[in-house]
């Protein structure tokens, strides 16, 4: 288990957990936050440096004035990785923080050896509906991003404590803050996607009930360098659903040698 | 006391097996359950229970403002009020409210009120909401900026209402180079500003202060939740510095009179039953999306979240207050039990609810202008006359 620590960049005041030695690897988390060190990090810490902050309006971080955008989060995170000095990263995103991951790559990919991407928002097709998970009881919420329902069932049984459960509703009032309107996407998005000129993999839960895995290709047209992998028997969350084969995937990914 | 006669023009003739398959008549009804024949006659019948209730000497008719529902089929209460501006002579029009939050541009709203206003001679009242929960779903408006934007959206219409244009605004959701609205507003410096809530302590606050003192109505709540929040409006008023008269408060309540209460119950029951299983209902997330209230708030009310989607019977909505119903003689006790006891000026009968037919709400409407009004009337102002000496 990882200790937090409490950071500032550029005045704001978030959480951070870091551990493991190597290339480093920054892990933007999606839409639940990043309480606790999962066994997914775990992984990822054999191998690297793994940098897991805690977005600003999430969890135990602050929410500026400035956080209006997921394009805001992309700019902070562009100062997080100057203030760290980090070169050569692995950029790794989940859902938002894919969204998130994308955002800064328009923006930047200086420090950015790799990016990686598992069911990303961001982008809107008009034919592939997204799941409107403001509509979605807490219940819904677990079971639709799930695909195995015996885990939802067991991540249900478990019930979150007072400060957990104050910690759900910041992260979902921060989630409505980023993504409410436009609904889950940026319209310029798009417009800029084909500036990413890092070695970049889409990867997707077959069995996304938020984000159809039909959207892994979309995203893949609009990126020159762009590879597709899609997890069998996975909802939206590869990285809690199958940690096993997502960790290997990624890591594969990083390691590869190119030219 | 003074009476408004509240309408929220419902599609009253939905297909209440709509229940089988959906959940709520709010933003996710298909609106094939709307029919255009019958949605003709329905404005055209609620057009004419207003203007009867102009006729019945009812001080003020009141519209509201909801979205994509068969709940109430003004999404435009400029509308409506625009239809009833030149049928009627004598009563106020009250707009309860428009939701200027969801306005993209409420300098329109300034110009549409000031057009109402000037149209009337100054019978407008103007009521400013932020539009509930289901509304930002309706709308696609980020809840969370929904204070926000009300209170900036407020700002700029008082400013276009009150000082000299052109003059610029910039706030944070809203710019504009030129604000200069034609026409200004008939009352000077502007009309009324009435706030209706379902209840809220920051509402309250800024509703108050010295500086507004906008009256507030507490709307379709127990009567215990009436009380309570109309005493933190006066007792906020006292921490500001300044006593709160009863015309700073309202209450808007379903009401329902006719020859004794074994009658005005049976009559009303199914039609008020339905207002409040059928047409009112919603699920947690669709009436309160992250952010419309504080994280506090949405915490507490989280809590007590077993009552929302309970159904409920004649008799509790009775029994609570938030049903008026029975004889003359017994709808004139409660009302006047309940004025002494809370304070208000301003009684805001809804007395066309759910499926209750035109027939009844004409009786409804007449019995309660005769039988209720005069009687009530000298409650309040008696207090305020006795302020004034």
């Amino acid at each position: 288990m990882t200790a937090k620590q409490t950071i500032t960049v550029g005045g704001c005041k978030i959480g951070l957990m870091r551990a493991g030695a190597g290339e480093p690897m920054l892990y933007l988390h999606g839409a639940a936050g990043a309480p606790l060190w999962t066994p997914f990090m775990a992984k990822m810490a054999e191998r690297f440096d793994l940098l897991v902050p805690e977005h600003p309006g999430f969890g135990g971080s602050d929410t500026p004035d400035w956080l209006d955008s997921v394009g805001d989060l992309a700019y902070f995170y562009l100062d997080f990785i100057k203030d760290f000095g980090l070169e050569k990263l692995h950029l790794v995103g989940t859902s938002l923080g894919g969204w998130t991951a994308l955002e800064l790559a328009i923006r930047s990919t200086h420090a950015v050896k790799t990016l990686t991407v598992s069911c990303p928002v961001g982008l809107r097709v008009p034919d592939l509906s997204v799941g409107d998970i403001f509509m979605w009881t807490p219940e819904q919420r677990v079971r639709n991003l799930v695909h195995d329902q015996r885990l939802a069932d067991q991540m249900l049984a478990v019930q979150p404590t007072e400060a957990q459960a104050d910690v759900l509703l910041k992260n979902h009032y921060a989630l409505a803050r980023l993504a409410w309107q436009p609904r889950f996407f940026n319209p310029d998005l798009e417009k800029w996607l084909h500036r990413i000129d890092v070695p970049t993999h889409i990867t997707w839960g077959r069995d996304d009930k938020l984000v159809p895995v039909a959207y892994a290709q979309a995203f893949a047209k609009l990126i020159p360098s762009a590879r597709v992998t899609i997890i069998p028997d996975c909802g939206h969350l590869p990285h809690m659903e199958k940690t096993d084969a997502f960790a290997r995937i990624v890591t594969a990914f990083c390691q590869e040698r190119r030219p | 006391m003074k009476f408004y006669f509240f309408h929220l023009m419902p599609y009253a003739d939905l297909d209440l097996s709509f229940t089988e398959k959906y959940e709520t008549t709010w933003v996710k009804l298909p609106n094939s359950y709307y029919d255009r024949e019958k949605g003709h006659a329905l404005y055209n019948r609620f057009l004419d229970e207003l203007e009867y209730a102009d006729t019945l000497g009812f001080d003020g008719i009141g519209v509201n403002e909801h979205h994509q529902t068969a709940y109430g089929m003004m999404p435009s209460p400029i509308v409506i009020a625009s239809a009833l501006s030149r049928r009627t002579k004598n009563a106020k029009l009250l707009i309860l409210g428009s939701a200027i939050p969801l306005r993209a541009n409420p300098l329109w709203l300034a110009e549409e009120h000031a057009m109402i206003d000037t149209i009337t001679g100054g019978r407008l009242i103007s009521g400013f909401v932020r539009g509930i929960g289901a509304e930002y779903h309706a709308t696609g408006v980020n809840p969370i900026h929904s204070h926000d934007r009300f209170h900036e959206a407020h700002d700029l219409i008082i400013r276009a209402w009150t000082e000299p244009g052109p003059f610029r605004f910039a706030g944070k959701h809203y710019h504009f180079d030129y604000v200069n609205v034609w026409p200004r507003p008939y009352q000077q410096p502007h009309p009324p500003i009435w706030i209706p809530s379902q209840g809220s302590q920051e509402t309250i606050e800024w509703a108050s202060h010295p500086s507004r003192k906008y009256t507030y109505l507490q709307t379709f709540s127990p009567q215990a939740a009436v009380a309570r929040f109309l005493k933190m409006y006066r007792d906020q008023a006292e921490k500001y510095g300044y006593e709160a008269s009863g015309d700073q408060l309202g209450w808007a309540v379903p009401v329902y009179v006719a020859e004794t209460d074994e009658i005005a119950k049976r009559e009303a029951r199914v039609h008020i039953e339905r207002f409040r299983n059928k047409f009112s209902k919603m699920p947690f997330e669709m009436l309160l999306p992250p952010g419309y209230l504080t994280m506090g708030s949405m915490k507490r009310v989280a809590a007590a979240k077993a009552n929302l989607s309970m159904d409920m019977t004649l008799e509790m909505v009775d029994e609570q207050g938030m049903f008026i119903c029975g004889s003359p003689a017994t709808v004139r006790e409660r009302l006047a039990a309940a004025q002494k006891e809370i304070g208000f000026n301003h009684l805001l009968p809804l007395l066309q609810f759910g499926t209750l037919p035109h027939e009844l709400t004409l009786k409804n409407t007449k019995m309660f202008a005769e039988q209720v009004m005069p009687h009530l009337r000298p409650l309040g102002e008696t207090k305020a006359k006795a302020a004034a000496e």
